[in-house]
């Protein structure tokens, strides 16, 4: 019902107020929060003066400490300082603990999920991200003066359904509103203002601290049009880091590092990385068993060290090229992302493989919040005049479990989302009531070697002869490149119920019940939130009806304008009530009374918007 | 759901592409999803399945084999893939013919050379029936809409061998 929102966005019902928004980038290394004030975009400053904040979190027995001040604790406490939890994200315990032998910490098991155990006893790593947004979220009310309406959250374009509901149920426990998880290539396209004039296809290079992602845009009159994704989630400046430490340890000599030493050659390896990046030799002091080594590490060790990690990239950027049907030779454009973009070898190959020089104009660790602060002032509706669109895709097929073990896809890789996909099935037993889907996200073959997403157990099926049940189910992928799955019995029209078992995720009663028990929401304060959330969703259903009432009452009968209007009362009634559950019912009242109208809006303007369109024409 | 209605464009095999894309734009400028951020809840769902039709409708008329499914459902034809088999012994020797050559690039001395070959053969096929289907699909008469049919089916293996050839091509540069 917000149609007349699409046709002039400004005018909402308070169209002077300036809507508080921020972006924010939750990178594996650093994250930063930026905004849009007076038409610009620029990071924000913390009390301490520093815009970019270490993603680490220092878990202590009274209290949780989040950046700069958990950096430094970090050697003398490795196990309850964590770091680069982004990799962490949507990820399985088994799977961690036989990838991350290296790290310092005390995984646990969490159904299945990792998680690790702190002076504050266990936390997931939604949890740990959770205080990483939360401190964010305070810089940019403390600096604007006032309470977020929403922010923009980016995560790399690789990344999964599992790690991008991580991310979002990450915000949700730190009490934000997400407009939009956005794709940090996409932040940057738009960050470079690659809109203003500039037309063509453009390629975003991102290596950040634990993941890297290519992407194809092509760039024409303000669309932001993604061509085709790829990378690898599990590959980023952390990797350089562990490779100089694999070195470090080879010429210390000792078999085995403590946490505390790890921890220490880990802070070294970083320090050599930065240096190596602008000096062709650095010598430093390494510290041992036996005292110290005096060692140096020039430029041509240090590429030769990380070469096979750069020339993955490399790899991963030749398929995607492919994969977008195009040549190094179309590619107009390459922008670089990530401050693992610094180290000079990683430049040089970008050049080389695309033949022309990348852009690095915005410093590549501030572009992606800039980008997202953008388009959250976008989204929150400051900027009515904004021409942008930006179409995403998804980045790995989603497929079902089939007979065998083998995946059958439904929506392949470089979809342009949202998307929406059916799919019949049939029962194969007489009265059967149930049935289990298994949907995986990769592209290979076989179900062991794609990403299991979840299990969605529909139930409530009419009993029928095996067969003569048809069941439609949709797999819908939304704007978030969030999948959501819905089911209904064709001949008599029953929607089934869908439990959802996500493989490597939190089902949103586990969520529910983690806002509950977090420390920041005493009791009385969640119930608050729940009437605050109810109250802002009333009066949005309010705004848009009403809204929509003025601009095309010609479109109901009389007696339908007359229930509408009786319902928009009553929602207007209760909602300044504290009853949550009230307002919920006549919210949900409200929007069923209007189910119908909507869908003729929406008919209506469809046809509108193509009519305008050949009355230009003419 | 009429896909040539939606964007009102002619009911066609032969398309504008250009036109195409320019309607589509216009449409998800107005239903794009990020239109509905501060909307309710009822709303932003609504827009995404409004866009996703959108994209939906675009990705089968925008390819030509999709688009000729799409308009002989909208006359009632269906292409029923897997139960109908071909009679066509000239087109099945053919496409053994080419399995056979794709077969060979592999272990050829000069794979690019039958590379070329194939890919040369393929499109010229592919492209021999494409005229044959817009043809047939142009009378929009019951029986040429079954010859259509019987072409879309053919196009599809060539389609096939054409992306076989392709995946061969990418291991062979690897």
């Amino acid at each position: 019902m917000a149609l007349l929102q699409i046709a002039e966005p400004g005018q909402s019902a308070a169209p002077h107020q300036h809507k508080l928004a921020a972006g924010i980038d939750l990178g594996t290394t650093n994250s930063l929060v930026a905004t849009v004030r007076s038409g610009q975009a620029s990071t924000l400053k913390n009390a301490a003066g520093d815009d970019m904040v270490p993603s680490v979190v220092l878990y202590q027995a009274d209290k949780v400490v989040v950046g700069k001040a958990a950096v430094a604790a970090a050697i003398a406490d490795p196990q309850n300082s964590i770091f680069s939890v982004k990799r962490l994200m949507g990820r399985g315990y088994a799977e961690t603990v036989a990838q991350a032998q290296q790290l310092p910490y005390l995984f646990v098991d969490q159904q299945g999920l990792v998680a690790i155990e702190t002076a504050q006893g266990v936390k997931n790593p939604v949890e740990v991200s959770a205080e990483i947004l939360a401190t964010l979220a305070d810089t940019a009310s403390q600096t604007l003066g006032g309470e977020l309406t929403g922010v923009v959250i980016t995560v790399p374009a690789y990344f999964d359904d599992a790690q991008r509901q991580a991310t979002k149920d990450a915000a949700k426990l730190a009490g934000l509103n997400v407009l939009r998880l956005l794709n940090e290539p996409t932040a940057a396209a738009l960050a470079y203002g690659l809109d203003s004039g500039q037309e063509g296809v453009v390629a975003v290079y991102d290596l950040g601290g634990g993941t890297f992602d290519i992407s194809i845009l092509r760039l024409k009159r303000g669309v932001f049009e993604v061509l085709a994704t790829g990378g690898d989630s599990a590959l980023g400046g952390d990797d350089f880091d562990h490779a100089i430490v694999q070195w470090l340890q080879q010429q210390s000599g000792e078999a085995e590092l403590a946490h505390q030493r790890l921890r220490q050659y880990l802070q070294l390896a970083r320090q050599i990385k930065e240096q190596l990046s602008a000096h062709d030799l650095y010598a430093f002091e390494l510290p041992t068993a036996n005292g110290s080594l005096a060692l140096s590490l020039t430029r041509e060790q240090f590429d030769s060290l990380i070469q096979p990690l750069v020339r993955k990239t490399i790899r991963a950027c030749k398929q995607t090229l492919r994969d977008a049907g195009l040549t190094t030779a179309e590619v107009a454009k390459v922008v670089m992302v990530g401050g693992s973009t610094r180290v000079p070898l990683v430049r040089t190959a970008v050049g080389e493989f695309f033949a022309t020089e990348p852009l690095t104009s915005i410093d590549p660790d501030k572009v992606v919040a800039v980008g997202a602060a953008i388009q959250a002032n976008v989204l929150v509706g400051n900027k009515s005049d904004a021409d942008t669109l930006l179409l995403d895709v998804i980045p790995l097929s989603l497929g079902l479990e089939t007979m065998g073990g083998l995946v059958e896809k439904i929506i392949p890789r470089n979809t342009i989302i949202p998307v929406a996909r059916a799919q019949e099935f049939t029962t194969f037993k007489d009265g059967q009531t149930a049935m289990s889907l298994h949907v995986l996200q990769g592209e290979r073959e076989l179900v062991d070697h794609c990403r299991s997403l979840a299990k969605f157990n529909l139930t409530d099926i009419p009993p029928m002869a095996a067969g003569g049940a048809h069941i439609r189910v949709t797999f819908q992928v939304d704007a978030d490149g969030l999948l959501s799955v819905t089911a209904q019995e064709k001949s008599s029209g029953v929607t089934a119920s869908i439990q959802v078992k996500p493989s490597y995720g939190l089902s949103d009663d586990q969520v529910a019940t983690m806002i509950q028990s977090s420390m920041q929401y005493a009791k009385q304060d969640m119930q608050q939130r729940l009437l605050r959330e109810q109250q802002v969703e009333a009066s949005r259903v309010w705004e848009a009806v009403s809204a929509a009432i003025a601009a095309d009452a010609h479109l109901l009968g009389a007696a339908e304008l007359l229930e509408i209007e009786q319902a928009l009362s009553t929602l207007k009634i209760v909602s300044q009530g504290n009853d949550t559950a009230a307002i919920k019912a006549a919210i949900d009242k409200t929007n069923h009374i209007t189910d119908e109208f909507a869908a003729r809006r929406m008919d209506n303007s469809i046809r509108q918007a193509l009519q305008g369109h050949k009355v230009d024409e003419v | 759901m009429n896909y040539f209605q939606l964007f009102q464009v002619p009911a066609q095999f032969d398309l504008d592409l250009t036109e195409l894309g320019t309607r589509y734009l216009e449409l998800q400028r107005n239903f794009h999803p990020d239109n509905f951020a501060a909307a309710s809840e009822r709303d932003r769902l609504l827009a995404v399945q409004q866009a996703a039709n959108i994209n939906d409708a675009y990705h089968s008329l925008k390819q030509p084999l999709l688009r000729a499914e799409h308009l002989l459902a909208l006359r009632g034809v269906k292409i029923s893939h897997e139960q109908r088999s071909f009679t066509d012994t000239c087109f099945l020797m053919q496409q053994m013919e080419l399995r056979e050559l794709l077969g060979d690039i592999p272990h050829s001395s000069d794979p690019y050379a039958l590379i070329d070959e194939a890919e040369q053969q393929i499109q010229q096929q592919k492209n021999s029936l494409l005229h044959q289907l817009a043809k047939a699909l142009d009378a929009n008469l019951h029986e040429q809409d079954l010859q259509a049919a019987d072409i879309i089916r053919k196009l599809k293996f060539f389609f096939k061998l054409q992306h076989e050839l392709e995946l061969i091509e990418q291991q062979l540069q690897d």
